[in-house]
């Protein structure tokens, strides 16, 4: 059977579908991936459903072999170095994988996830209605737990894909991470109204020990008006809490389902991907909008994803990276090494 | 507005928490329940999960297909009819072994209240206790109903990761953790029976609302009743509950 070897993989890489959805109300975190668009913008030019299971790939880098025959891949990142056989192609590309050749991702100037996403369904066996893997818990993936070398993918119904490289053009993933929208909420009256002000101006750094869990915010302490306990209630992906040292903490889609500090904000479902791309050290600050605002900018997203991905050949000989940079594709490939 | 309304808060464009109040208590949980299984009988098109917890009821929606402003006109018609629930929640007897090696904490709770190994089983095992909701991690049950004799405070920091199944108490409350996990809570014993299972067809079998009582074990018997769960068979005997 055709496959997707895994040569190498960094930590915190990981198999996520669409997440694992009708089971919160006992506990279960619907996982899926942290950048929502860039997983169904990588699904969308493999040619499968925007849901379907894809490699969510960390800063720790991936390598992968085919075996059984060839595979088409969509590689999607941003700034994230990637390479067929050593030589650079774009940060956002469709290609298709032979048997004895190499794909290697590694970490770029920015960016925290990319998605590998195969023509084809990977083969792993859902719990729960899905593959989403929730490390913390065991659950889904490949045994619940991130990819490691010598892991072999199996891949059922291959498709071979662009014969040369092409790179993938997806505008709507050129998210500045500096603007995070939110709606303000569930609890934002445990704070006084300037320190949702406080709140919004920032400015924050995102502290690097964030996860999959949650993304932990450095900067000016914020006051609780009426203490930092509530009884638990349920929690949403990109809930905002203010625990008691008054440092925000995002929860993100391994967070728990319930939670017992007050929520000031939740980020907007179009802007998750943005936060969770920011790498630890970026300043960032909030913007208030409506649930109506919120909603447009979903409706946006979803259209932006009705027609296939846009592509552009790659020629090969023009992988000179001076020409590549010209055209910035492959930001990262000279500078900005970590 | 009137007191009785609850509050409904919005948890960004895809979630909204519909408030019924802010603390610990049977009734607000009562009306959580009535709304969640009014939901539940004929829910929405778009509405795609239901949460409830203590005092709340969360909705996690597609606002693509559900628009917010219908769900809360949907959520407040349903709370002036929903006023019981519609089911009678089940009584639960949960086999548990508080012998060693199961109840390794019971030294840590007899120094805490007084109270002998003994009596902590006789108290715990003595009560009926309400499934108020699962949180923290998968299958984990939060119990209210715990004898006040047992209400120790939470553990400052973490002890080790507890072993599947573990029957828990703290803050004032009892718990069943299922998947071993670092905890704050006190680990008096574990029950063969198993409220998560994902491999089992029915993943899980205790709904919020549910009443359990725990019924001692001795280490054979436990070791007996793990067995028949592990070969799918379900060890936790189920009756209608009286209310």
């Amino acid at each position: 059977m055709t496959a997707l070897v895994i040569e190498a993989a960094g930590p915190g890489i990981t198999l996520q579908d669409g997440g694992r959805h009708g089971y919160l109300r006992y506990g279960i975190t619907a996982a899926g991936p942290m950048d929502p668009l860039m997983h169904a913008t990588a699904n969308r030019a493999a040619g499968n459903p925007l849901d379907a299971t894809a490699i969510e790939v960390s800063t720790g880098g991936l390598t992968v072999t085919a075996e059984g025959g060839p595979l088409g891949i969509a590689m999607v990142s941003r700034s994230f170095r990637i390479s067929l056989d050593g030589a650079a192609v774009p940060d956002a590309v469709a290609l298709t994988l032979e048997p004895g050749r190499t794909l290697t991702v590694r970490a770029g100037a920015s960016g925290a996830w990319g998605y590998l996403a195969v023509q084809g369904r990977i083969d792993v066996t859902p719990v729960l209605g899905s593959t989403a893997t929730h490390t913390r818990s065991g659950l889904g993936g490949l045994d619940g737990r991130g990819l490691a070398a010598g892991d072999r993918l199996p891949i059922a119904e291959p498709r071979a894909g662009e014969v040369s490289p092409h790179r993938l053009v997806a505008p709507w993933l050129d998210r500045d991470p500096k603007k995070i929208r939110v709606v303000l909420g569930p609890q934002d009256d445990y704070f006084a109204a300037d320190q949702i002000d406080a709140f919004l101006t920032g400015p924050w750094t995102v502290s690097p020990r964030g996860d999959r869990m949650a993304c932990f915010l450095d900067g000016t302490p914020l006051k609780h008006a009426k203490g930092h306990d509530i009884v638990s209630d349920g929690v949403a992906m990109g809930a905002i809490q203010v625990p008691g040292n008054g440092l925000p903490i995002i929860l993100m889609a391994d967070r728990q389902s319930t939670g017992g500090y007050p929520k000031i904000a939740t980020v907007i479902g179009p802007d998750l991907g943005r936060l969770a791309q920011a790498q630890g050290g970026t300043q960032l600050s909030f913007r208030s909008v409506t649930v109506a605002e919120a909603v447009a900018a979903r409706r946006a997203e979803r259209d932006a994803l009705r027609e296939p991905v846009p592509r552009d050949p790659v020629v090969r000989t023009d992988f000179a990276s001076d020409f590549l940079l010209g055209l910035n594709l492959v930001g990262g490939v000279t500078d900005g090494r970590p | 507005m009137s007191e009785n309304e609850p509050r409904l808060l919005d948890s960004g464009e895809a979630a909204l928490v519909v408030e019924f109040g802010s603390t610990v208590d049977p009734a607000i949980s009562d009306r959580v329940l009535a709304l969640d299984d009014a939901l539940g009988a004929d829910p929405p098109e778009g509405l795609r999960e239901r949460v409830p917890t203590y005092r709340s009821l969360m909705l996690h929606y597609d606002p693509l297909v559900l628009d917010r402003e219908a769900l809360a006109e949907r959520v407040r018609a349903l709370v002036a009819g929903a006023v019981a629930r519609v089911g009678t929640p089940t009584l639960w007897t949960l086999p548990c072994c508080y012998d060693q090696p199961h109840g390794e904490d019971i030294a840590q709770v007899t120094e805490r209240t007084g109270l002998s190994a003994e009596a902590i089983v006789a108290t715990h095992a003595g009560a009926t206790y309400r499934v108020y909701m699962y949180g923290f991690a998968p299958g984990f049950a939060y119990l209210g109903g715990l004898p006040k004799t047992l209400a120790v405070p939470r553990r400052a920091s973490p002890r080790p990761p507890h072993p599947r199944n573990a029957v828990v108490i703290g803050g004032g409350l009892a718990a069943v953790a299922t998947v071993p996990m670092p905890t704050g809570w006190y680990v008096i014993g574990a029950t063969p029976a198993r409220l998560y299972a994902p491999e089992r067809e029915e993943s899980f079998f205790i709904g919020a609302g549910d009443l359990i009582r725990f019924e001692p074990v001795d280490c054979a018997t436990f070791d007996a009743l793990d067995a028949r769960e592990a070969a799918g068979e379900r060890v936790a005997r189920p009756e209608e509950a009286s209310r």
